[in-house]
């Protein structure tokens, strides 16, 4: 589903530049959950930012379902951000005036869908995080698991090849961890691809794989046996 | 250009975001109201200071005579020249087609008495052209006309003033009152939008007042009014043509600059008219002003919107949404709220105006008005300004990355 080959990113630091990725090679079959783990400064967010398209490569390839990413303008990015990837974010980053089932409802919005099936499609994401009956709240209304969950939906309700989640975990108690990590893994074992950000181990033991990243190369890529989470 | 599903999004932003649209809605409703008002209590202003020095007619020239400064044609130094009936005939004939109306005047003080009772005003006798010079509104009666110039008439026309104070309540039209040793009829009032002293006078046939004179055919001054198109330079060549005239007839001195001296009523509204101009000036100032502190505040709540949204707009990004997008739905929604606003400061500032009209006279305020043009274009500017400061951070806004606007927190 992902194939990365000897990718490289620098950044200008003023007069130095500061090499982040140092040529990573990495592939994930479709069907994966990923963790990618590193203490900060190991070029894990970077390398996120290139598999979302918010960011380019130096050198390198990156094939998303066998089509070739680059040289993308900002306008290819969005079209493509929209329809092959989801984006589940440590903070949520759900807006704050908009409901629930609007909130999952926007990445419809942008691939031109009516308002009526917006909210027909994106009430039945709420309904598979188990939220059916809080769609109509504002996210100001919600527990933090609560507004992950309505996270996830949104990054869902377009249906896309990978999901992306930078800490999905972070701003959430230890309970609630394992609420979002169930759903996460639910959402796998339907068949959906997954790349999960985290620094915790624990989190990390809940995926199937294993990705160690250190100072800007990978030091180790294990599959492990996943921790399953039951009964919450 | 027209989306559905846009507006949609744009209304739901405008409702759930209340205190930032009447924020930035209030900033140019009271931008272009007090620019309305200001504008139009300025051109009330000027329009008092015009109205004041317009209702006379302006294209009048008065004719006067002096003694002589110089020795010419055989005459001596220090003679007096005075007009003649002659001369409002030559006039008449040799400038007929600039000339439209001829006043002669004779000014002079006399007993005036009605039932024992004696009163102080200022007589003239004069033609019945003095009606349009002065500016006199009839009241009552009618006013002198060319028989009572032909049959010297003794009538009398009576101001305001000199009607409220002779005759009280009594209607003045039919009576006789005593001027010098005669008797003459009142025949009409008048009043004069030039204010109380204008409406102090008594008016009688010129000719009425040559025949008391012993069959006098002397004349004191004489009003002229030029035909409007000749413009300035026009009149100015008209008065030179006259006096020219006159001196030839008179044998006086070309060079002679006392003997027959003339005043020009647009001269003299020109320096007013320069006052006025000042006035606008100022005026304008302080409308531009207005409309910069305006812009500047919409300015602000434009730039201030855009960072509050970043991370909204951030979100989108990552959603899907295009640049370009971001940008539409940013100004859509500023153009909206200011067009709206814009319009209703400006229909509110109108109206308050209108409802302000008669209550500002006493403070020099006539007409407090704004031409509808300047307050369209007005509000226009301050719409597009609204857009332009909300279009530069909104583009900015637009390209940032959407990770690093999330990270904004």
């Amino acid at each position: 589903m992902i194939k990365i080959d000897k990718l490289h990113k620098s950044y200008e630091m003023g007069s130095s530049s500061l090499h982040v990725l140092k040529g990573i090679d990495f592939n994930v079959e479709a069907g994966e959950l990923v963790a990618i783990m590193g203490s900060s400064g190991s070029g894990k967010s970077t390398l996120l930012n290139i598999l979302g398209m918010l960011d380019n490569a130096d050198e390198g390839t990156y094939d998303l379902d066998k089509m070739r990413i680059e040289n993308l303008d900002e306008k290819t990015a969005a079209e493509y951000r929209n329809k092959f990837l989801g984006f589940i974010f440590q903070s949520f980053n759900l807006i704050n005036y908009k409901s629930a089932l609007e909130n999952v409802a926007l990445p419809l919005y942008y691939q031109g869908l009516k308002r009526k099936e917006r909210q027909k499609i994106a009430l039945n994401y709420l309904d598979k995080v188990g939220l059916k009956n809080w769609s109509t709240h504002l996210p100001s209304e919600l527990s933090g698991g609560q507004k992950q969950r309505v996270a996830i939906a949104r990054a869902l309700a377009s249906n896309p090849k990978v999901l992306l989640a930078d800490e999905p975990t972070g701003a959430l108690d230890s309970t609630t961890s394992m609420e979002v990590m169930a759903l996460i893994q639910k959402i796998n074992n339907e068949g959906k691809t997954i790349l999960v950000v985290t620094h915790e181990h624990d989190i990390a033991m809940m995926c199937k794989r294993i990705v160690n990243l250190k100072d800007g190369v990978i030091v180790e890529d294990k599959k492990v046996k996943q921790n399953i989470i039951k009964n919450v | 250009m027209f989306n559905v599903e846009r507006w949609k999004e744009i209304f739901q932003s405008i409702k759930k975001n209340k205190l930032r649209t009447v924020l930035s809605g209030t900033t140019v409703s009271l931008g272009i109201l007090i620019f309305i008002i200001l504008f139009g209590l300025g051109e009330g202003l000027k329009n008092s200071y015009s109205d004041l020095f317009l209702r006379q007619a302006n294209n009048v020239v008065f004719l006067y005579t002096g003694k002589t400064t110089k020795p010419y044609g055989g005459f001596k130094t220090n003679r007096r020249i005075e007009f003649d009936n002659s001369d409002i005939a030559d006039i008449k004939a040799n400038f007929s087609d600039r000339v439209e109306y001829i006043n002669p005047t004779i000014r002079y003080g006399d007993n005036i008495k009605y039932k024992l009772e004696s009163y102080n005003f200022s007589i003239q006798a004069v033609s019945p052209s003095n009606q349009y010079i002065e500016g006199n509104v009839l009241m009552k009666g009618r006013y002198i006309n060319e028989k009572d110039i032909e049959n010297k008439t003794k009538v009398v026309v009576i101001g305001r003033l000199v009607a409220r104070d002779i005759f009280k309540t009594e209607d003045p039209i039919g009576k006789f009152i005593n001027i010098g040793s005669r008797s003459y009829k009142v025949i009409g009032v008048f009043q004069d939008l030039d204010g109380d002293n204008e409406e102090s006078y008594l008016f009688l046939p010129y000719t009425t007042r040559q025949q008391i004179l012993m069959g006098s055919d002397k004349v004191g001054s004489i009003a002229i009014t030029f035909n409007p198109n000749l413009g300035g330079k026009g009149a100015v060549k008209l008065e030179n043509d006259i006096k020219t005239f006159l001196k030839k007839k008179k044998s006086i001195d070309p060079t002679d600059p006392s003997a027959i001296r003339v005043r020009n009523v647009a001269d003299e509204l020109e320096r007013s008219m320069q006052f006025a101009g000042a006035l606008q000036i100022i005026v304008a100032f302080v409308g531009i002003g207005t409309l910069i502190a305006g812009i500047i505040g919409i300015s602000n709540i434009m730039v201030f919107i855009v960072k509050e949204r970043t991370k909204e707009l951030g979100v989108r990004k990552a959603l899907g949404a295009q640049p370009s997008e971001i940008i539409k739905m940013i100004l859509t929604e500023s153009i909206f709220i200011t067009s709206i606003s814009g319009f209703a400061g400006m229909i509110i500032g109108v109206i308050a105006l209108n409802s302000l009209e008669s209550g500002l006279q006493e403070y020099f305020i006539t007409r407090p008005q704004v031409s509808l043009n300047i307050a369209f274009i007005a509000t226009v500017i301050l719409i597009i300004f609204g857009v332009i400061a909300g279009y530069i951070p909104a583009k900015r806004a637009a390209q940032i990355k959407p990770i690093v606007a999330l990270r904004d927190e």
